[in-house]
């Protein structure tokens, strides 16, 4: 309006640089935090378990090293998943707090498939998903047509659906122990196939194609936020549903649709997971599982970008496999999740750090315009 | 002791992509009411906030009687007397009007709060400044009028000695902006030293004793207001010479294109209608305009016809096309236009692009869809097309979220948006509220170009200069009724007064 400025910008005022040095000085602070509770507890095997946490896999020989990272993929396909969900629903302005039950469905569903109907695997995704769609829409309906808030009624229906997949599961259940048989032992035809991939990864039987199938979804749930017409509805909802309303958006359906597409993603996570036989479902837990708590970190961490929720994904399982091998140098065995959860929490500071960086010097109050009249 | 209660003295604000002050100096006596006069995005706004401490100037220097102050915050700003009302209200929604009020400076018994004094002290300066409101209503529920008036009393029950308005009379109606300016002569006389920011040229010279002008970041001068009139000032403000009438050909009305029957609309906040049985017709070639008093209706109007909230009753044609049942998209594509009342709830998507948002009510034509994905070279094209063709001023172009925009031209982009579809009905409400000369003239030369090219309007306003400048045929409405029908040429604002207040009515 008055002319362009002729100021150089900053190198720290890019977002994408902000974003990533915020996330990286969360992890150098949550692992010095970690570090300093190793000091105290056992000072003498501190430096080498804090590497113990960093190195994961580089702890194995380089023979067993491929087959324990492939692990570690296995296990941040889920998360990634996760992370894709939460960080869906909040370009859209929901907080899908419902991403660990939406992820029990999806386990529930594909498993119950897999097991209790003999389903091959591509009809036990899909039915994570369609599960997960239905279930994830269900705060948004009560959202869109009686305004409860989706923090609150995403919160019950996680206890809900962890109650109810215990108990259909319980029918698939292996009498000798608390878990569901195996995939492979009761319908190999459901397990995800590999084709080839795991031999890259020492043979290590959990890795499949999910792998790739994860990144693409990743990529993709970028391109719809970013480049289609229904991201650009979706978000224009989320950010003003009043002006969505004044243009003919159908804001009702587009809040409905976005949980629907926020629990599909987590449910398939799930089914990404138990269908590889890498873990299987524990009939008697009675804490919901703490994958989608941990997808919410996770989209944080990246920065609420679905690339950087790639990274931030793999960061957060790959210390949390590394942390469990601090137990052999004398530490409790939640020594690990300690770690780990600190650096998950700081994530939340991911936004924090940004908004520090983009205040300038002596304009304290500079975003405080932003609040406008909104009756 | 200094004569100036606050001066500011070569203040440089930049924010991206723009200077908003440069060098400017603002000296404020004791005991006046001082106007600050420029165009939207001349930087009065942004003065205003480094003054109130929500900006810190990079150059320049802030005194209070004398003394150099930093003013770090608006908690600073209060601490120092100076208080402020908001173009847009900083009002806690959900709260009621005297917990806004006390809100920060609130009186404790314990851990309790205490209320009692502090209403005794609201409604003793309610009542001795004729501010009206009810202490116990929540803000989402009053009148726009009202929260102003709130904002006025949260001020002065701050006993600020330096009275910050800013554009205070936007959304007030004549009569509130007389009593505004009783008010502001009766402050002023009692001490307290008062800023007064303005585009309305004739309220600046019947109420200030000083005039300071602003021109796209840069100060102009000052002026005695005694000495000026509108056309020097506004010729200062616009670096121009601007025309106040609004030229234009007589109209020649041709088939009906909107028809009203029977409408209404049932009222949020109490249980009678806010529409009751009205019908009316627009034609081709005329612009119609509803006049009234704030809150008789004429939103809920809007609502109603656009789709926004259902209709209790009656019916709605568009061309002969009965559109009563239809979605708003389908109204919207079926050629109706709508300037939104309240351009932040409804008009805009604050955090889009300007792009984006000028894309917002035909994002979904095959020009800028395709498959799916957004044509963004198509989306850039338009809205460099629109920018160019209505004069849009932003920082950054295309790409400057619509939030950092000033008001001016986030409705121009609006303006832009809606009139670029080429609608065969515009409703219009409030169009230029909040806009200064320069930005009015320009729109309502689009509206009467609008009309020129066949199109029917509909205007609604509450500035009856406007109401008998531009429509060719004038209804006003009251308590949810049509109450009178005029034509501009031979009725007068006194006349359109008495029927907007209730006074009279005619059969219809």
């Amino acid at each position: 309006m008055q002319g362009k400025e002729n100021k150089k910008k900053s190198f720290f005022s890019i977002p994408w640089v902000q974003t990533i040095t915020a996330s990286l000085i969360c992890i150098l602070l949550g692992l010095l935090i970690g570090f300093i509770v190793l000091l105290i507890i056992k000072p003498e095997n501190a430096v080498e378990g804090i590497s113990k946490v960093l190195k994961n896999f580089w702890n194995y020989n380089a023979k067993r090293q491929p087959k324990y990272f492939g692990q570690t993929l296995v296990k941040t396909v889920p998360l990634l998943m996760c992370s894709m969900s939460v960080l869906f629903a909040y370009k859209v302005g929901l907080f899908n707090i419902g991403v660990a039950g939406q992820y029990v469905i999806g386990a529930g569903a594909s498993l119950y498939c897999a097991l209790g109907l003999g389903l091959p695997w591509w009809v036990c995704l899909l039915a994570a998903v369609v599960f997960g769609a239905l279930w994830g829409s269900i705060p948004g309906i009560l959202k869109a047509y009686r305004n409860v808030n989706e923090v609150i009624s995403g919160i019950m229906l996680n206890w809900i659906g962890l109650y109810l997949i215990n108990t259909i599961l319980t029918q698939v259940k292996n009498p000798t122990g608390k878990d569901t048989y195996t995939v492979a032992s009761q319908n190999p035809s459901a397990l995800i196939p590999s084709l080839g991939l795991n031999s890259w990864f020492g043979n290590e039987k959990t890795v499949t194609i999910a792998i790739p199938l994860a990144i693409i979804i990743a990529v993709a749930v970028w391109v719809l936020l970013s480049k289609t017409r229904l991201g650009y509805e979706l978000k224009a909802t989320g950010l003003n549903k009043n002006a969505a309303m004044y243009c003919g958006m159908r804001e009702k359906f587009n809040i409905i649709l976005t949980t629907a597409i926020a629990g599909a993603l987590a449910a398939l996570g799930a089914a990404m997971l138990f269908l590889t036989d890498s873990m299987q479902w524990e009939c008697t837990q009675s804490s919901v599982p703490a994958m989608g708590f941990n997808g919410i970190a996770a989209a944080f961490l990246g920065g609420l970008n679905p690339i950087g929720a790639i990274f931030s994904s793999y960061f957060i399982q790959h210390i949390t496999e590394g942390g469990a091998q601090v137990t052999t140098l004398g530490y409790f065995s939640q020594i690990s999740d300690f770690i780990s959860s600190f650096i998950i929490y700081l994530c939340a500071f991911v936004l924090f750090f940004r908004g520090i960086m983009s205040r300038k010097p002596g304009d304290r109050a500079g975003r405080s315009k932003k609040g406008g009249k909104q009756a | 002791m200094s004569e100036y209660a606050i001066e500011m003295l070569h203040i440089t604000k930049r924010f991206p992509g723009i200077i908003a002050n440069d060098d400017v100096t603002l000296q404020l006596r004791k005991g006046e009411i001082h106007a600050l006069l420029g165009e939207n995005g001349a930087g009065k706004s942004t003065l205003m906030s480094v003054l109130f401490g929500l900006y810190q100037a990079e150059e320049g220097e802030i005194r209070k009687d004398g003394k150099v102050v930093h003013i770090t915050s608006p908690n600073v700003a209060n601490d120092l007397g100076i208080g402020m009302v908001h173009q847009h209200f900083k009002l806690v929604e959900c709260f009621t009007v005297l917990d806004n009020i006390i809100l920060g400076v609130e009186t404790t018994k314990g851990p309790f709060l205490e209320k009692s004094e502090a209403r005794k002290k609201v409604m003793a300066l309610s009542e001795k400044y004729g501010l009206q409101v009810d202490p116990d209503a929540k803000i989402e529920d009053i009148t726009v009028g009202m929260q102003q008036r709130t904002e006025i009393l949260k001020m002065l029950y701050r006993d600020n000695e330096i009275l910050i308005f800013d554009e205070p009379t936007a959304v007030l109606t004549p009569q509130e902006i007389e009593e505004l300016m009783a008010i502001m002569k009766n402050l002023a006389a009692e001490g307290k030293s008062i800023l007064f920011i303005s585009h309305k040229l004739n309220e600046i010279l019947e109420v200030s004793d000083r005039c300071s002008v602003l021109r796209k970041g840069k100060y102009i001068g000052t002026v005695n207001t005694k000495d000026s009139t509108a056309e020097s000032l506004s010729a200062m403000m616009v670096g121009r010479n601007v025309n106040f009438h609004v030229e234009k050909q007589p109209c020649h009305p041709g088939d009906t294109v909107l028809s009203v029957r029977h409408m209404s609309v049932a009222s949020k906040a109490h249980k009678k209608m806010a529409v009751n049985d009205v019908s009316l017709d627009v034609r081709a070639g005329e612009i119609v305009c509803i006049a009234g008093i704030d809150g008789n209706g004429q939103t809920e109007f809007v609502y109603g016809l656009s789709g926004l909230e259902p209709l209790a009753g009656g019916t709605i044609s568009l061309n002969g096309k009965d559109i009563t049942k239809a979605s708003i998209r389908q109204k919207s594509v079926g050629g109706m236009s709508h300037i939104p009342e309240d351009r932040h709830k409804h008009g805009l998507v604050l955090d889009y692009s300007l792009e984006d948002n000028i894309i917002l009510q035909n994002y979904f034509e095959p020009r800028f869809t395709k498959h799916g994905f957004l044509r963004r070279k198509a989306i850039r094209e338009h809205a460099e097309k629109l920018i160019e063709q209505y004069d849009v001023r932003s920082g950054q172009g295309p790409i400057t979220t619509a939030r950092s925009m000033s008001g001016g031209n986030q409705q121009k982009a609006i303006v832009a948006r809606e009139i670029d579809r080429e609608p065969e009905l515009l409703i219009a409400v409030q169009p230029t509220r909040g806009l200064d000369v320069g930005a009015i003239e320009y729109i309502h030369k689009q509206i009467v170009a609008q009309r020129d090219a066949g199109k029917a309007v509909l205007l609604v306003s509450l500035e009856l200069d406007e109401v008998m400048d531009v429509s060719d045929r004038i209804l006003v409405m009251y308590e949810g009724e049509i109450v009178g029908e005029f034509d501009p040429k031979t009725t007068t604002v006194e006349e359109l007064g008495l029927y907007m207040a209730g006074a009279k009515r005619k059969e219809m």
